[in-house]
């Protein structure tokens, strides 16, 4: 391979790892947004599933910190749910919290699992899985068919949302109750019920993608290591317009913004490493500059139902 | 009347309480002993008249500035969620303008300092206010994306622009004499107590006793009422509620600057901003209440402090006992509401 082309496979290959953790963030707090629920505590969701999957993988390998991972979104996502849903509070406020609490949380529990010095951290982690054939492919192999398992998984949950939201009778119950929680209702559809689900269940995305954060890209777990990553999810969602095709896009977006890093440092270009560091939030208000005004949110996001 | 006035403070407290009992359990599920733990929280909020002055009382004042500033959005139902990037944006410029002023009087140079805070505030939240003014962006992401953007722009400051002269720390050189605070002698409370204090009157006055207050309630209470009904500019009485709330955290980041550090450095702030979500919620935006459970808060975060030193318990871990605390408010506002829906609904039994 010539320079440029070993760059920019670099640089994709950077761009869709980063993207990863977005895209799996951002296709959970879409489902639950189509359902009408904003949860900002996606940012706690994803930080409880990262350490959760550095305390499994560290007793049990990078499975168990997975599972543990789905297990700890779920819960923080259900927190959420109880007060945001149940008990009918204000979303944006109890998410602001439920993140709030997290960083709290993971931060005296790590002190307890790891210990001060937390660098020394090493955590069984997802290798590659090459794809036969496919990675062989130019440039594109190494970075599409060359990535750790729950990238795959990732990209597979696109689809999966779409059929699900689109040509289901339950994707269907649940965009009605995000448009019109009371016409939903007025038509069967256990409001509440779908809401609730749907929240755990980007909830339990949010800490998949805490897990792919630790266990595929970073390789250990840092206090307050998703630095806003599930809002920027948010973000990617209102760009994305709803849409499970339009989230994975934006999230790639997302992940060549930060990749660039990467690829200005392989080119030998110098430039203030913070300027890459707000690159993606920068993007974040840019998008919802231009993706609010045409994009249509689900009528009823945010309102309690 | 009494009753009236009990409620609120009685709910409040009670919130409180059950911040700390899940601080306990949380602490008790991570390891911890949460009697030692909390032991070690109250001596170091409480333990002396050196705790409370120069420990309490000195967090308390950025949280009663920013405290008042989400309270101020809040009341107008906006959502300032970017308190810590404007308290960033003020302490940066405040550093800057202090360098500079070793020539000036003291009032005049202090006046300066604040003076810069309070606009970089503005300056920080007229991005969120002009995206949602012109496009409907929600303020609660974009200020909240912001305080990142202000964290990675302190970083650059200290390791660039102004770093102190020797380029060996990332931080800047301490602020001329002449932009620091006055102290109370024996101890390390300084002067911007007594602007939080009056600061809180102020708005007080202006929230319960003008016109300006009561578009801004009505603004937040109902803006399809308050617009259609009361012909009021909502979108203009919110927005400026947002200047004037990026002012106040602008300048809680000046007052930390003139006050407490002297320097600029990255994480100059432990979550003030968030936690004057909390101090806002707790006081239900009632300015003089804030001056309350800022100092609570103060204690709350000076008590960390306390608590990471004897007991080894991270600081951060209080954000469980904010986290609840918040979450509890909320809870006790709809079920107050429940309960009056229902005392209207039911027959009257007298």
């Amino acid at each position: 391979m010539t320079g440029e082309a070993a760059v920019l496979a670099g640089f994709l290959a950077a761009a869709i790892r980063i993207s990863t953790p977005l895209l799996l963030a951002a296709t959970g707090e879409m489902l639950n947004e189509r359902a009408g629920v904003i949860n900002l505590g996606i940012e706690g969701a994803m930080l409880a599933g990262a350490l959760a999957s550095a305390v499994g993988a560290a007793a049990g390998g990078p499975w168990a910190g997975t599972l543990g991972a789905v297990a700890a979104g779920l819960i923080v996502a259900g927190i959420f749910a109880t007060v945001a849903i149940g008990a009918r509070c204000d979303q944006i406020i109890s998410g602001t919290a439920i993140t709030l609490g997290s960083v709290g949380l993971t931060g005296a529990i790590y002190r307890r699992a790891f210990g001060s010095g937390g660098p020394g951290l090493s955590l069984p982690t997802f290798p590659s899985v090459p794809i036969p054939g496919l990675s062989k492919l130019p440039v594109l192999g190494p970075a599409l068919f060359d990535q750790p398992v729950l990238t795959y998984v990732a990209w597979i949950l696109v689809p999966v949302a779409w059929w699900f939201l689109f040509r289901t009778w339950w994707g269907l119950a649940l965009r009605a109750t995000g448009e019109s929680a009371d016409a939903a209702r007025a038509s069967g559809v256990p409001v509440r019920r779908v809401q609730m689900l749907a929240t755990v269940t980007g909830g339990a995305m949010a800490g998949l993608a805490g897990a792919t954060l630790v266990l595929a890209q970073v390789g250990t777990f840092a206090e307050k290591m998703t630095a806003g990553r599930g809002f920027i999810a948010i973000a990617i969602v209102v760009l994305g317009r709803w849409r499970p095709a339009g989230v994975l896009l934006a999230a790639l977006l997302f992940g060549s913004a930060s990749a660039l890093q990467f690829a200005f440092q392989a080119m030998g270009l110098t430039v203030p490493y913070q300027l890459f560091l707000v690159m993606p939030y920068g993007l974040a208000l840019l998008a919802l500059a231009g993706g609010v005004g045409r994009a249509k949110a689900p009528a009823g996001l945010g309102k309690p139902a | 009347m009494t009753g009236k006035r009990l409620g609120p403070i009685l709910t409040a407290l009670a919130a409180v309480g059950a911040g700390f009992v899940v601080l306990a359990i949380g602490l008790a599920a991570s390891g911890y002993d949460p009697v030692v733990a909390l032991g070690a929280l109250g001596r170091g909020a409480f333990g002396s008249w050196y705790a409370f002055g120069s420990a309490t009382l000195v967090r308390a004042i950025p949280l009663i500035l920013l405290g008042l500033g989400v309270a101020l959005a809040f009341r107008g139902g906006a959502l300032n969620i970017g308190a810590e990037g404007q308290f960033y944006a003020g302490a940066i410029a405040a550093t800057w303008v202090g360098i500079h002023v070793a020539a000036w009087p003291s009032g005049l140079a202090i006046g300066a300092v604040w003076s810069a805070a309070a606009v970089a505030g503005v300056i920080w939240i007229s991005v969120p206010v002009l995206l949602k003014v012109r496009f409907g962006v929600m303020e609660v992401i974009s200020t909240l994306l912001l305080n990142f953007v202000a964290e990675a722009a302190v970083s650059y400051a200290v390791t660039g622009p102004l770093q102190e002269a020797k380029r060996v720390y990332p931080q800047s050189d301490p602020i001329a004499a002449t932009a620091r605070l006055p102290l109370l002698p024996g101890s390390r409370l300084h002067g911007g107590i007594v602007v939080a204090v009056v600061l809180a009157v102020i708005l007080w006055v202006l929230f319960t006793r003008t016109r300006w207050g009561f578009r801004l309630k009505a603004a937040g209470l109902s803006p399809e009422a308050a617009r259609v009904s009361g012909g009021i500019p909502v979108l203009r009485v919110v927005a400026g509620a947002l200047l004037w709330s990026g002012a106040l955290a602008g300048l809680g980041g000046g007052v930390e600057i003139s006050g407490v550090t002297y320097t600029l450095f990255q994480n100059l702030s432990p979550g003030y901003g968030f936690t004057a979500i909390a101090v806002a919620l707790l006081a239900r935006l009632n300015p003089l209440g804030i001056i309350l459970s800022g100092t609570l808060f103060g204690a709350l975060e000076a008590g960390a402090q306390g608590m990471q030193r004897e007991a080894g318990v991270p600081a951060v871990a209080v954000q469980v006992a904010e986290a609840t605390i918040i979450l509890a408010v909320l809870l006790a506002e709809v079920l107050a509401r429940r309960a009056a829906a229902r005392s209207i609904s039911a027959p009257d039994p007298a």
